[in-house]
């Protein structure tokens, strides 16, 4: 089996994701089911073939480096939970 | 037209035609959806219904009409998939997470709409972050098909994640509606509630202002009654934008005159690895109807093979959920959205609001994609799955030399029982694995409903097509369309008094 309850528990800290004891098992078998299922990729022969980057074959436009957008900082914050003088509040991270 | 004619039973065409011809006002068809809309309230197809913004543009357009400056879809009443930002209406991607969530600028797609006079009846509702093929993820609960198989009562799942918009359509609530599809989201629901659904090569509409999910894969198209009225609706929803670096630079043709030409000569593809063990016959009889109707209207039928179409779904399933890992990092409590109350660190306060924000389909989806971008995995999940994407683009590249378009079913199954697939992970993704390789490989392609199921259910024909050739895909889907001849329609017993 690809990961166990402790790889559960280092990608759910990894993805910032709360996870209660009680669901790790049940997470450790849905992740498992579905890296097994798509451990057929293993079969196809990828041998010199480029990973895709792009499906559509392009030239990033250029533009010129300048402001273009901003100046609405209260439009930024309308949505903050918690927001003071156009800064969004945190829990105090520095003692 | 006469005036009894009950406005919701028009097509965008023929609305338009309505209008222009002053048989009846944008109000009165606005206030027909608005009446529908609020009818239909046990389908839950919309989380959020806009009246008053209906109403309001509705006399706008009137106006306009009379000054005879009407727009290319002035008045024309839309539901909008509550994942296109809305400037000063809630926009929830179906989630927790954003269910306080109004945002302060409009996305590109739904801008094009409204500034060619378009109005709005509601935010059509989804599975939670387009991540689900039936509506059933959802944090505002699922979504009813107005389709209920031949004889029986039972409530049937409208497919996903773009369901809202589907029912909204196929139960005419609205005479049209925008989707997303990332891996068949717009395509098989479409299939599923007897509608058209078209998905647009990628780069052909803007994302900006479209809830992430998976940014190389997620396109917006239009979701209609007719192929007709998705030509109307793309032309308008497609355009170059320079906050997406991704939509690309190229003429929108008007896709309504190119329905004009037969399909005499065009060459089809019927590729072969897209008949599946294990699904039910009427799905491989429906397509050998469309094989017969292209033919009788003289396109010419080739026999292809698409190698690697069975790598198409684990590979998605990969690259899908690492995209959605990373652009969903950004819900963190802080900037906007839900926030866990009650938390004193500040990786306690992410880790809590995502715990309760996000639903189990989406913490699947962060957890699968964390890991396969993850040290240590990252070359053998996340770098084989691009490198068999690659392979999948090729075999459509090949095929193509020889083909206009491609002929397939759009789904493997009909409408399915609300909980009958989600229990098991695997068998909701089969639900894709006829329009999940478009996808991966950027081509556009339609689902255009073509018959009806042994129990009297829905089913659809995809038309696949060459990159940024829309015009012929929705010519052959108007083939389709017209040698169907579709006219089963659902009884609307959601209709309260």
């Amino acid at each position: 089996m690809p990961v166990d309850r402790e790889t559960v528990r280092r990608i759910a800290r990894l993805a910032r994701l709360a996870v209660d004891e009680g669901q790790v098992a049940a997470m450790e078998t849905e992740l498992n089911a579905l890296l097994t299922w798509v451990q057929q990729l293993e079969e196809v022969n990828v041998e010199g073939v480029p990973p895709m980057t792009s499906v559509v074959e392009q030239r990033l436009k250029m533009r010129e480096a300048g402001v273009t957008d901003g100046g609405y900082a209260g439009d930024i914050i309308k949505n903050a939970p918690l927001a003071e003088n156009h800064f969004f509040v945190v829990p105090k991270v520095v003692e | 037209m006469a005036r009894d004619t009950d406005p919701t039973r028009f097509t965008i065409a023929e609305a338009r035609d309505a209008l222009a011809a002053k048989d009846i006002s944008a109000r009165e068809l606005a206030q027909a959806h608005v009446d529908a809309v609020a009818r239909a309230r046990s389908l839950n197809a919309f989380i959020t219904e806009t009246p008053d913004h209906a109403l309001s543009r509705a006399a706008q357009s009137d106006a306009r009409i009379a000054a005879g400056e009407a727009r290319p879809l002035e008045g024309i009443p839309l539901a909008i998939k509550d994942l296109f930002c809305t400037q000063g209406v809630r926009t929830t991607a179906a989630s927790r997470i954003l269910d306080n969530f109004i945002p302060t600028y409009e996305s590109a797609v739904s801008q094009n709409l409204w500034d060619a006079g378009a109005v709005m009846v509601g935010k059509t509702n989804l599975d939670e972050f387009a991540m689900g093929s039936s509506n059933e993820t959802s944090y505002f609960g699922p979504v009813t098909n107005p389709w209920r198989a031949r004889g029986r009562n039972d409530d049937l799942v409208p497919g996903g994640s773009s369901g809202g918009s589907a029912t909204a359509v196929a139960a005419h609530l609205a005479l049209g509606a925008t989707g997303t599809d990332t891996g068949g989201s717009i395509r098989q629901p479409a299939a599923v509630t007897g509608i058209v659904g078209l998905k647009p090569t990628y780069g052909r509409c803007s994302r900006w202002g479209i809830v992430a999910f998976a940014s190389s894969l997620d396109q917006a198209g239009p979701m209609t009654r007719t192929v007709r009225d998705a030509a109307i609706m793309l032309k308008t929803m497609a355009s170059h934008d320079p906050r997406d670096s991704t939509s690309v630079d190229v003429p929108v043709p008007d896709y309504e005159a190119s329905l004009g030409r037969n399909v005499a000569g065009l060459k089809v593809g019927i590729p072969k690895e897209y008949r599946i063990d294990g699904a039910p016959p009427e799905i491989d009889e429906l397509w050998n109807r469309g094989v017969a109707w292209l033919r009788a209207q003289g396109a010419e039928i080739i026999d292809v093979s698409l190698p690697h179409t069975k790598y198409a779904l684990p590979a998605y399933y990969i690259v899908a959920p690492a995209e959605a890992s990373s652009n969903l990092a950004r819900y963190d409590g802080v900037r906007y959205g839900h926030r866990a109350s009650g938390v004193s660190d500040l990786t306690g306060l992410y880790e809590r609001t995502r715990a309760e924000g996000f639903g189990r389909e989406v913490k699947r989806r962060i957890m699968i994609g964390t890991y396969v971008l993850s040290a240590g995995y990252y070359d053998a999940y996340y770098l084989r799955a691009q490198r068999v994407r690659t392979l999948i683009a090729r075999d459509f590249a090949d095929v193509f030399q020889r083909c206009d378009v491609l002929l397939t079913p759009a789904t493997p199954c009909p409408a399915f029982a609300v909980g009958a697939k989600t229990a098991d992970p695997v068998s909701m993704y089969l639900n894709d694995v006829f329009t999940v390789t478009v996808n991966l490989a950027g081509l556009p392609a339609i689902s255009v409903p073509a018959g009806l199921s042994h129990d009297g259910l829905p089913l659809g024909l995809q038309i696949i097509g060459k990159a940024f050739d829309e015009a012929t895909v929705l010519r052959a889907g108007r083939a389709i369309e017209a040698a169907a001849d579709f006219r089963a329609a659902p009884q609307d017993w959601w209709r309260s008094a």
